[in-house]
């Protein structure tokens, strides 16, 4: 089966041999820095991050037919070219993050971040049970570090052990419901099991299949119900690490989500097979819970947890369209709401550097000690929210038109009831930073915004009113990915 | 190319905003002359624009396309869902960008007192306004939709920030999550009406080419379409067989029509008037009720015409409880700002039920009360504004003889209370003669019940004579008690050149409806015919 490796097969493996050279490099400076000088080993990071990016972009842009490489093992297309660009820069970003946040600052932290973000890239491009596994897996470990990464502090080892609790159990369940398909096909590439499946397959253990991989893929886009860890992770990892895993890994979820369910390998995707309303039942409970519980938080981080877990039921609705136009809105959307929310993240970062409190009444005040912090904020809660001229509005159009063309009326009825809850609780916040004073003597500390911040900060909004505006190129590009797909 | 008037009207609000958030939050002075100049210009290009309109040709052309002038697009903006950037008006459309214009000016001028933060404040209020512009002078039902949140929003932040601080924080929530729900299953539905022609109705439509059928949002092919019934098919729902049409037109229609202030969804409206400042007041019941108003028109009338037969003869019932129920509520208020936040919900009830009348008289009617009843109301609110500034109360039994102090004040109140009243002479009754004309007319055409809908609706001017003058008596005379009021000042020279504006237009219009009735004729006949009316 494994016969040589082509040359063509290391172009679809750029962004992978990329991130293992920059872990090592970062490894290494971090022996050799002096540790006045560790603050760089973050701009290496990003800086790196930005040269696969560009590697990626130019050599690595999938010409013409997609292609297996490494005996089927992954797949260079467009698919996954453009989720390992959505890795790759939430994985800079993260970075630029991370400078400032004094216990951060090791070489180990940016290597393991460096790693998952490995995982993630193969997640998007993996075509084949075992490769898919392997990089669940090389995603979540260094994940699972990262998560418990501030060692003495009460709550984020508490973090780290929820994490890798229920990543483990619901991993090795997926993994069980991988072995039933190959043992009923003998074969562990996804698109030559589809082909099996096509003229329809076992009833009973492909809905068994599809129930037991819908939990690993289900746990890594914290859809309802294998949802309860995120909260508690979110909300005692380290900020920077909470960005990167609502943002990153969850869309590394729906890569393999969408590419897995997409090619039929448990069953074509008509809306007559089992996985269908299973998929669309979590769709609904997924944007309904992750709503109604944001509602009530008082601790951004645990807001922000629960509100990620309603995008990922929006999310899901351009999933159980199973059309192209509804692959395009999700693949959109996702790309917009990491954006989005690495933005938001970026705030809520500085804001407790500098107070160390993440509960939302501390941010009273905030516009009046730093009005462009506060109006980036605003536009990274709006975008969430789904209001022009932002991202997320176009994103949310999209999902929902990709649900009435399926047909699915009701869903996206559901989904925009659903938008108005989230706007909700996003204007709370708001509210907060703009309406509520703070303690006058604490109103006059201005926030200073390090360099890095503010750079990656400006990217972000940038992008977020950008594609809000003009959002064509970005839907081009989604949509010639979902193509891909199917 | 002409000059793309459009456009720059829409965009230079957003050009000021954006400009003054470069310049220091502490040169407050330079921000209201900054935003005051915005908004000079947006009125000046408005003006221009209603009386560059060759109102002849628009007379000789039979279809809406041939009605729209000023075109500027379609340019792609997203080819492959046929989204495209897409403005031009009519007669209505310039009508309604007329008093956008005229209103913001009025509202900044009204404004220049707020003390915190105004360049945030004039940001926001700008960001609004562009939404405003936008929305009027779509081609692009995914434009216009785009514009319509754009304009909702900023609400919030004007009203919780800079508002009344009882009760801001509820009213601001409130009306927000009103007037968003009522767009988001809109656009539902508008997305329902982009997916309903089949490829064979694309192909008639003239959308089909060699690579394949495109869908479209552009509003004027959308409408010939709708014209053309090829919206009109059946579909299944809950098992059984309805009209397409029939069944999206309510939730399109009162989607809408929430931000219009229709009964029973109104409550948001008289709590958002009375916790938004002054500028904001006089914004939103004066030009973004008109938004709801007229997208439902655009949007749910136009394009499902065979909808709006069938449910229009129903809700005009709901429109006469906004006209006599609004105006009741609006007479047993104690506070002055809540009498005019009811009479809006009044008012605009009038509004409504001239689009049921699904006459052109009707129409005309309506139009005209659109642009008669924004002035108006933003007069209204102005002089509130003034009052409560000086007295720092609006209920009304406690205030009294403001006349003697605000004289310039309680004339403008006067003017703008004759309009509301329908008085000869003033724009309110060049506005609402017509509506009662087409309400009467529809009683032969539609279903003889709206004759007694329109002696109904006509004693709810007689109520509205009764709060006017009420409140004409004891706030504005009376006896002054000059010991009472610690912060009685005159009012500022801005703050009468405002007034000034507002009233003059209202009686212009009045004293000379055909400046402004032609165009509304013209903009609505082609609508009226599509419905069947006459």
């Amino acid at each position: 089966m494994f016969t040589q490796i082509q040359p063509a097969d290391l172009l679809a493996i750029i962004p992978e041999i990329g991130l293992v050279l920059l872990a090592f490099l970062v490894m290494i400076y971090d022996l050799v820095w002096p540790k006045s000088r560790k603050r760089n080993l973050g701009f290496l990071t990003a800086g790196g991050l930005a040269i696969i990016t560009a590697l990626l972009l130019t050599l690595g842009y999938p010409e013409g037919e997609a292609s297996s490489a490494f005996g089927g093992m992954i797949r260079h297309d467009m698919a996954a070219v453009i989720f390992q660009t959505i890795f790759l820069v939430a994985a800079a970003i993260t970075s630029l993050l991370s400078v400032d946040v004094e216990k951060l600052r090791g070489g180990e932290f940016f290597a393991l971040l460096l790693v998952s973000t490995l995982g993630m890239s193969l997640m998007a491009s993996a075509t084949d049970l075992i490769m898919i596994y392997v990089a669940f897996e090389t995603t979540s470990i260094p994940a699972y570090i990262l998560a418990a990464y501030f060692r003495r502090d009460a709550k984020s080892p508490e973090a780290g052990l929820k994490y890798f609790l229920f990543g483990a159990f619901s991993s090795a369940i997926m993994l069980y419901g991988f072995s039933l398909l190959y043992g009923y096909t003998g074969t562990t590439h996804i698109y030559t099991i589809a082909q099996v499946f096509a003229m329809g397959g076992p009833a009973a253990p492909l809905l068994v299949a599809a129930v037991l991989v819908i939990v690993g893929m289900g746990f890594k886009i914290s859809a309802v119900p294998f949802h309860f860890w995120a909260p508690d992770v979110y909300e005692g990892a380290p900020t920077p690490v909470t960005a990167f895993i609502s943002t990153a890994s969850k869309t590394a979820g729906f890569a393999v989500l969408l590419r897995f369910f997409l090619a039929g390998a448990v069953g074509m995707a008509y809306a007559a097979n089992d996985w269908v309303p299973i998929l669309t039942a979590m769709s609904v409970g997924t944007m309904i819970l992750g709503n109604l519980l944001a509602i009530w938080q008082t601790n951004i981080k645990r807001m922000l947890a629960y509100s990620s877990i309603a995008h990922a039921g929006y999310a899901m609705m351009g999933v159980v369209a199973l059309t192209t136009v509804g692959a395009t809105a999700t693949i959109f959307y996702l790309a917009g709401y990491v954006l989005t929310n690495l933005a938001v993240f970026a705030i809520v970062i500085l804001f407790s550097n500098l107070s160390s409190s993440d509960e939302i009444k501390d941010y009273a005040g905030l516009s009046r000690r730093s009005p462009y912090l506060a109006l980036a904020m605003m536009a990274g809660l709006l975008s969430l929210a789904g209001i022009p001229p932002l991202v997320g509005f176009f994103g949310k159009f999209f999902l929902f038109q990709a649900a009435v063309e399926a047909n699915l009326t009701w869903l996206a009825i559901i989904g925009v009831l659903n938008a108005i809850v989230g706007l909700y609780y996003y204007l709370m916040v708001i509210r907060v930073i703009y309406l509520f004073r703070a303690e006058p003597e604490v109103e006059a500390i201005p926030i200073p915004v390090p360099r890095s911040y503010g750079f990656a900060v400006a990217i972000c909004v940038a992008g977020i009113v950008a594609l809000g505006v003009y959002a064509t190129p970005l839907y081009h590009w989604a949509s010639e990915a979902a193509a891909a797909l199917f | 190319m002409d000059f793309p008037i459009l456009p720059v009207i829409t965009f230079t609000p957003a050009l000021t905003a954006i400009i003054l958030l470069l310049i220091p939050q502490e040169k407050k002075t330079e921000v209201r002359v900054t935003a005051a100049a915005g908004a000079f210009v947006c009125m000046a290009l408005s003006i221009f624009a209603y009386f560059a309109y060759d109102i002849e040709a628009a007379k000789a052309a039979t279809t809406w396309a041939g009605k729209l002038q000023f075109v500027f697009g379609p340019f792609p903006w997203l080819e492959a869902l046929g989204i495209s950037f897409y403005m031009g008006a009519d007669g209505l459309s310039l009508a309604m960008l007329a008093l956008t214009g005229v209103v913001i000016f009025a509202g900044v001028l009204i404004s220049w007192g707020i003390d915190d933060r105004p360049r945030e404040f004039f940001v926001f209020l700008m960001l609004l306004v562009t939404g405003v512009f936008g929305v009027f002078i779509s081609l692009d039902l995914f434009q216009l939709f785009f514009f319509y949140e754009l304009a909702v929003f900023p609400m919030y932040i004007l009203i919780v920030i800079w508002g009344w601080k009882v009760t801001r924080e509820y009213a601001a929530m409130k009306l927000t999550l009103y007037l968003l729900t009522g767009s988001v299953v809109a656009l539902v539905g508008i997305l329902a009406i982009y997916y309903i022609p089949d490829m064979a109705a694309l192909d008639a439509a003239g959308l089909c080419n060699a690579d394949g059928c495109h869908r479209t949002f552009d509003l004027v092919r959308m409408s010939e379409m709708a014209a053309s019934g090829m919206f009109n098919v059946d579909v299944q729902f809950l098992g059984t067989t309805v009209g397409f049409e029939q069944l999206w037109f309510l939730p399109v229609f009162l989607g809408f029509a929430v931000l219009a202030g229709i009964w029973p969804l109104h409550s948001w409206s008289p709590d958002g008037h009375v916790a938004a400042p002054t500028a904001v007041s006089m914004l939103h019941a004066g030009v973004l009720m008109k938004l709801g108003a007229y997208a439902a028109m655009r949007v749910g009338i136009q394009l499902l015409p065979n909808g709006a037969q069938q449910w229009l003869p129903l809700l005009v019932v709901l429109t006469i409880v906004n006209v006599v129920y609004g105006s009741l509520v609006a007479f047993v208020q104690k506070d002055f700002k809540y009498v005019i936040g009811f009479s809006s919900v009044s008012h605009m009830g009038l509004v409504t039920m001239a689009f049921a009348t699904m006459t052109t008289v009707g129409y005309v009617g309506g139009g005209m009360q659109m642009f008669s009843h924004g002035i108006m109301t933003a007069l209204f609110f102005a002089v509130v504004g003034i009052v409560y500034d000086r007295a720092h109360t609006r209920q009304i039994p406690k205030l009294g003889g403001m006349a003697k102090v605000l004289p310039w004040t309680a004339m403008a109140f006067i003017i703008a209370g004759l309009v509301s009243m329908g008085m000869p002479g003033f724009s309110g009754f060049t506005a609402e003669f017509p509506i009662f004309m087409g309400v009467w007319k529809a009683g032969e055409t539609i279903a003889p019940y709206y004759r007694i809908i329109a002696v109904l609706s006509a004693t709810g001017i007689v109520i509205t004579a009764a709060y006017v003058l009420r409140i004409v008596q004891q706030v504005f005379f009376g006896k002054y008690e000059g010991e009472k009021w610690h912060d009685m000042r005159p009012s500022t020279a801005l703050d009468k050149t405002a007034l000034v504006l507002l009233a003059a237009i209202l009686i212009f219009v009045g004293v000379y409806p055909q400046i402004m009735a032609p165009l509304i004729e013209s903009a609505v006949t082609p609508l009226v015919q599509t419905l069947g009316g006459v």
